[in-house]
């Protein structure tokens, strides 16, 4: 680990366990209406201001940063196990298989991906709970998202397929199922870890697309896409900076700094 | 070469069917796909409710469903909006321009600025002048590229600049890896030693080395691009496709949505499939 990258674990681990003691820090939640104090810039009372309905924007910008740190590494593991079991999977059997997951995972590659994901998201019921909108969002996108990550595992497992010790296991009679799991799917650890990292950021990124074009995650839950909305009502960048430049640079910093820690797991990979 | 244009040909009509028929599926299998809301119209009696479901009855099998829609788009009827109420053929019509106008200055703003910087910096090779781009370019990549549209409406500037900068950083990323490598190769370092021109260095040794990746990353750079069309054009007001598509989703206009969708995708491999016969053009020449 270089010194960047331990910066960068050191911030994320920072920004984390802020989110984390959200509970403490902000006790009145993220729901809270201050009415009187309705729009008000920053104060001693309110960090970053209240928002047009009262509520504290801070609050908020720490429960957000919750949802979509706890979320994202969620819906990346489930596409990383999709990954690993259509390009795994299909990779290690070769032939008819292989080919059949490239065929799938093209098909769902010649889409663009916000396409994909709002196509999708617009064939699930819209008008949902809060909670459940958090639980869809970050489903499909986990659903949604392993397609390149499975394209980069095909091509590991079919190179290990030919390698000596998988050969030597399969000539000593040992069942398919076992030489996968006991002897591919091992190796193919750096690459899952690397693609996990890899798609943590993309996913995060995803959900504030979404949320900003109102297909995210529902209010009065606060993820990042849902505060960056606020963004629509604003006249000039330069006259309310604090409802919009603490946010955008928690996101530059997050999703740079996960993206410096995923380069050692390429590299690795 | 005949072979190469049929196969992906072939791989075009089928990933369009399959993906036309998957379309058709989950807008068949959406909730509330069957339900009219003429039906809950307490006026309507129930001999007219009943006309009403007989009207949808043969969209209850999907495989009728899909020939039936398949037939229509092939007398040029894809149906209408739901939500807009207007053809889906005229509303495409209609916006297609804007978005073709969009992307393709977008896509060359992207191609200008990724290109300029990764060809100066594998020319200057100073560690300083690397980590600038790079930085550049990873802040544009870390930033949602709905933030990037809503800043281009703040700060108004045209559409197309968001979308070249959405574009952008995946293109500066790996034109700078494919030219650095290029430029690292002892016959570069030979002509270079030889004292040829940079210019000529570039067009005669970088270039057919670099360019059929640059080619496949071209075609990868229209996907990238007609995504970016979405938040572009949803938040600047602009009225295209992406527009479209954003509030066809909104309004769960399910209809327009999967033509939007048969239509991207088949722009796309159109792009990236004539990316790769170019690129195998190229190859073939130079062999």
């Amino acid at each position: 680990m270089n010194l960047w990258q331990k910066i960068a674990c050191g911030v994320l681990l920072g920004v984390f366990g802020l989110s984390l003691s959200a509970q403490w820090l902000a006790p009145a939640g993220y729901a809270k209406q201050y009415r009187e104090v309705a729009g008000a810039p920053p104060s001693q009372q309110h960090w970053l201001g209240t928002d047009d309905i009262g509520r504290d924007r801070f609050a908020r910008v720490l429960y957000g940063t919750r949802i979509s740190l706890l979320l994202a590494p969620a819906a990346a593991l489930v596409s990383v196990l999709m990954a690993a079991l259509v390009g795994g999977v299909g990779g290690y059997l070769g032939g008819f298989w292989s080919r059949g997951a490239m065929a799938v995972t093209d098909l769902f590659l010649s889409l663009p991906w916000l396409f994909l994901l709002i196509t999708v998201r617009a064939l699930l019921p819209l008008n949902v709970s809060p909670m459940v909108s958090v639980l869809v969002t970050f489903i499909m996108l986990g659903l949604l998202g392993w397609t390149t990550a499975a394209r980069v595992l095909c091509a590991s497992a079919s190179s290990l397929r030919d390698s000596d010790f998988v050969r030597l296991a399969r000539a000593s009679g040992i069942p398919a199922a076992r030489v996968f799991w006991v002897h591919v799917l091992p190796n193919l650890k750096p690459v899952l870890y690397a693609q996990f990292w890899i798609s943590v950021p993309a996913f995060i990124l995803s959900e504030a697309n979404l949320g900003i074009l109102g297909l995210g995650v529902a209010e009065p839950m606060p993820s990042w896409g849902s505060l960056l909305k606020e963004l629509e009502g604003l006249v000039s960048v330069g006259e309310e900076p604090w409802k919009f430049v603490p946010l955008a640079l928690l996101i530059l910093v997050v999703t740079l700094f996960q993206t410096v820690l995923s380069k050692q797991d390429e590299v690795a990979a | 070469m005949l072979k190469l244009i049929t196969r992906h040909g072939l791989t075009f009509i089928a990933i369009v069917l399959i993906g036309g028929f998957l379309a058709a599926v989950l807008m068949r299998l959406a909730p509330g796909f069957d339900v009219d809301e003429q039906q809950l119209d307490p006026r309507l009696s129930s001999q007219s409710i009943q006309a009403l479901r007989q009207a949808r009855a043969d969209q209850d099998n999907i495989f009728r469903f899909y020939l039936h829609s398949l037939q229509r788009a092939a007398h040029g009827d894809l149906g209408s909006s739901i939500s807009l109420g207007q053809p889906v053929i005229s509303l495409l019509r209609e916006r297609a321009p804007l978005t073709i106008r969009l992307v393709l200055l977008g896509l060359l703003m992207s191609w200008g600025f990724a290109l300029a910087l990764a060809l100066s910096g594998a020319w200057m090779r100073v560690a300083a002048y690397d980590a600038f781009a790079t930085v550049i370019s990873g802040a544009f990549l870390c930033l949602p590229a709905a933030v990037l549209a809503l800043l281009s409406v703040l700060w108004n500037v045209p559409g197309a600049l968001a979308v070249g900068l959405i574009v952008f950083p995946k293109v500066f990323r790996y034109s700078r890896n494919l030219l650095d490598k290029a430029y690292g190769l002892p016959c570069i370092v030979m002509a270079r030693a030889k004292g040829l021109s940079e210019l000529r260095i570039l067009l005669c040794h970088v270039i057919p080395i670099a360019g059929p990746q640059l080619l496949a990353l071209a075609g990868v750079s229209v996907s990238v691009a007609v995504g970016a069309a979405i938040p572009v054009e949803a938040l600047c007001g602009l009225a295209g496709i992406g527009q479209l598509a954003w509030q066809a989703a909104l309004a769960r206009d399910l209809p327009l949505l999967m033509n939007i969708t048969i239509l991207v995708t088949a722009v796309t491999l159109v792009a990236n499939s004539g990316a790769d016969v170019i690129g195998h053009l190229l190859r073939g020449r130079e062999a």
